[in-house]
């Protein structure tokens, strides 16, 4: 494999895993928080494509690619990711809530059936067809050093590099980021500190579904927008956090690109069949957890009584 | 119309079995687990496969179905089961997925999704128990579903039965009572994957063909579905919840209205009741079947 082959494949694997990445991170705050998966972040991020989606060809009308295409593209992932943010908070205000004291099992068939509400739902209002998200610019793929790169890529990559650092620095040095740490450390000295755990906890679902509305509008680019979209995607940047050490903020990033550049070299390398592409994320995650569980990042923690 | 109420009832039975599979794993044991797709799918393309390929009797496909079932049930629970159990839903989820990912792929053997037909009859001592005429396929329904209910009901009064309790109220407590948690784990989940690979002979040799689009995420939620409803830990209450939930699911035929009712009601209903059972009733319709040990009765168990 040459130097500029090499490149190519790592380019692709990092643009693929900076969407894991976005969506891995919707994941790993609630898991940090509440202990326990989110299984309708991905359908959210279905939710919050069609949004994009939706608000997008409504700004952008007829227009011809140019400046107010590229505006109009920004504007409908805020507004979907505003959408979205709104749509997390409330399922864990209907679905999630009451059963915080619950065993550990409600909350998660809970969780399944919200999943189902949303993307049978979605099939009924806008249909089984996939829809075509348009490039609100000129994608016209360009080489660099012998390495194909589409501007899309550079999208993503700027983008969800943006969203890290931006979230990244609202955990660390803001008041509400200090809340959150607390939170999820321990929520009964949390609340004896006066932290408002119930805000703190929408918060986080709001966060999450927001940065899952943009991994979804990134990847509707190249994939098209359909209601069972957020299944696989979830399940895979599940993996990513899981990777990444479930509940770290930072192992989240880093599980994403990681699984990203995994799945990409394992086909191009390794020769995986790209049928079995999806299988690469699933025996990547049987591994992690026989070799360590707690995940790259994530501290080994005992079960204590 | 009466024909049809056949078919919900022979359905019914079929996933009543998967129900009561899931029961062990999820009632009993307090392990999610979202593969009861996978395994049913596994259990149907044996059948599938031997019946066609190499002439295998149906009831000679029965043993192997439910053995190759609890073997990859074996597989996929060895790794995972001793981890936590959200991981443990995760990893079910994903390989269902990958089971029909493989039929999917796998053409040589499963021909890809065109899926196998012309699956034989069974046959009980020359009489062909014949799918279309429904009376005697529900009568081998009913048996099936009479034998695993007593076989399960006998397992919830058993070390196992009690272990598993243990187990799902504290998993800690219970290792430090000596329960090897792994094992028992491990065994419910062998046992609930070998009946769902029974249940998948049954469909194949019900609708006479496997596709791979049979088996879906939808099957497994679908049957998770049929124990929340009915209640966690109460094996009669699976075999209630099977019925409820064919009906809701067939309603649209049974009631003439499909061209009103959008094919997605269903599943939008089976995500609904999961929700408001969570909060309004989690101990599902008929509640959890307390085993009472002692000797109220003069030491009658």
């Amino acid at each position: 494999m040459g130097i500029a082959e090499f490149f190519q494949h790592l380019m692709n694997g990092l643009t693929l895993g900076g969407i894991y990445a976005l969506i891995a991170l919707g994941y790993t705050m609630v898991y940090g928080i509440l202990k326990f998966i989110n299984f309708a972040h991905g359908d959210v991020l279905m939710v919050g494509s069609y949004a994009g989606l939706f608000i997008y060809n409504a700004l952008r009308g007829d227009s011809p690619l140019g400046p107010w295409v590229l505006i109009a593209f920004f504007l409908a992932m805020l507004a979907s990711m505003a959408i979205s943010a709104v749509l997390g908070m409330s399922i864990e205000r209907v679905a999630y809530k009451p059963l915080r004291k619950a065993t550990r099992l409600a909350p998660l068939l809970s969780a399944i059936g919200v999943s189902f509400i949303l993307s049978n739902s979605a099939a009924w209002a806008f249909g089984t067809n996939s829809k075509k998200f348009h490039y609100p610019f000129d994608n016209t793929p360009f080489t660099f050093k012998g390495v194909v790169i589409t501007p899309h890529q550079i999208l993503i990559l700027s983008v969800s590099v943006v969203m890290m650092i931006i979230l990244k620095l609202f955990i660390d040095r803001t008041r509400m980021g200090k809340a959150m740490r607390a939170t999820s450390l321990d929520q009964q000295t949390a609340m004896l500190m006066g932290i408002n755990v119930d805000r703190v906890i929408s918060l986080t679902f709001a966060i999450g579904s927001a940065l899952a509305a943009v991994g979804g509008i990134l990847i509707a680019l190249d994939f098209k927008v359909y209601a069972t979209m957020g299944t696989m995607t979830g399940l895979k940047a599940f993996v990513a956090a899981v990777v990444g050490g479930i509940g770290n903020i930072t192992g989240a990033m880093v599980g994403g690109i990681l699984l990203g550049i995994l799945e990409t070299f394992g086909v191009a390398v390794f020769g995986i069949p790209s049928g079995l592409k999806d299988t690469i994320a699933f025996g990547v995650l049987i591994i992690i957890l026989l070799v360590k569980p707690a995940g790259l990042l994530g501290k080994d923690e005992k079960e204590k009584v | 119309m009466f024909n049809f109420f056949l078919l919900i009832l022979i359905y019914s039975g079929i996933y009543a079995l998967m129900a009561l599979g899931q029961n062990v794993i999820t009632g009993y044991g307090g392990m999610l687990s979202l593969t009861q797709a996978g395994f049913f799918a596994i259990g149907s393309y044996a059948t599938a496969i031997l019946s066609t390929r190499f002439g295998f009797s149906f009831w000679a496909t029965l043993p192997v179905a439910a053995l190759f079932s609890a073997l990859c049930g074996l597989l996929i629970g060895l790794p995972t089961l001793r981890l936590k159990g959200d991981y443990l839903a995760i990893a079910t989820l994903g390989f269902g997925e990958i089971v029909r990912n493989v039929l999917n792929n796998w053409d040589s053997l499963t021909r890809g999704p065109m899926g196998i037909q012309k699956i034989p009859m069974p046959k009980f001592f020359g009489f062909v128990i014949n799918p279309y005429t429904k009376y005697a396929f529900l009568v081998m329904v009913i048996i099936f579903v009479a034998i695993a209910y007593f076989l399960f009901q006998r397992l919830a009064r058993s070390r196992m039965g009690r272990a598993l309790a243990a187990i799902r109220e504290d998993e800690i407590a219970a290792e430090a009572m000596g329960i090897n948690t792994t094992k028992y784990k491990v065994y419910a989940f062998i046992l609930g994957a070998a009946v769902a690979g029974v249940a998948g002979s049954l469909q194949a040799v019900f609708t006479l063909s496997v596709t791979p689009g049979t088996y879906t995420f939808m099957v497994s939620v679908m049957v998770l579905c049929m124990v929340v409803l009915g209640g966690m830990g109460n094996f009669k209450a699976s075999i209630l919840g099977a019925f409820i939930i064919q009906l809701i699911s067939y309603f649209p035929q049974l009631t003439g209205l499909t061209s009103v009712i959008p094919p997605q009601f269903k599943q939008i209903l089976f995500g609904l009741i999961l929700v408001v059972m969570m909060i309004w009733r989690p101990q599902g319709l008929l509640g959890r079947e307390e085993i009472r040990y002692g000797n109220e009765e003069g030491g009658k168990s």
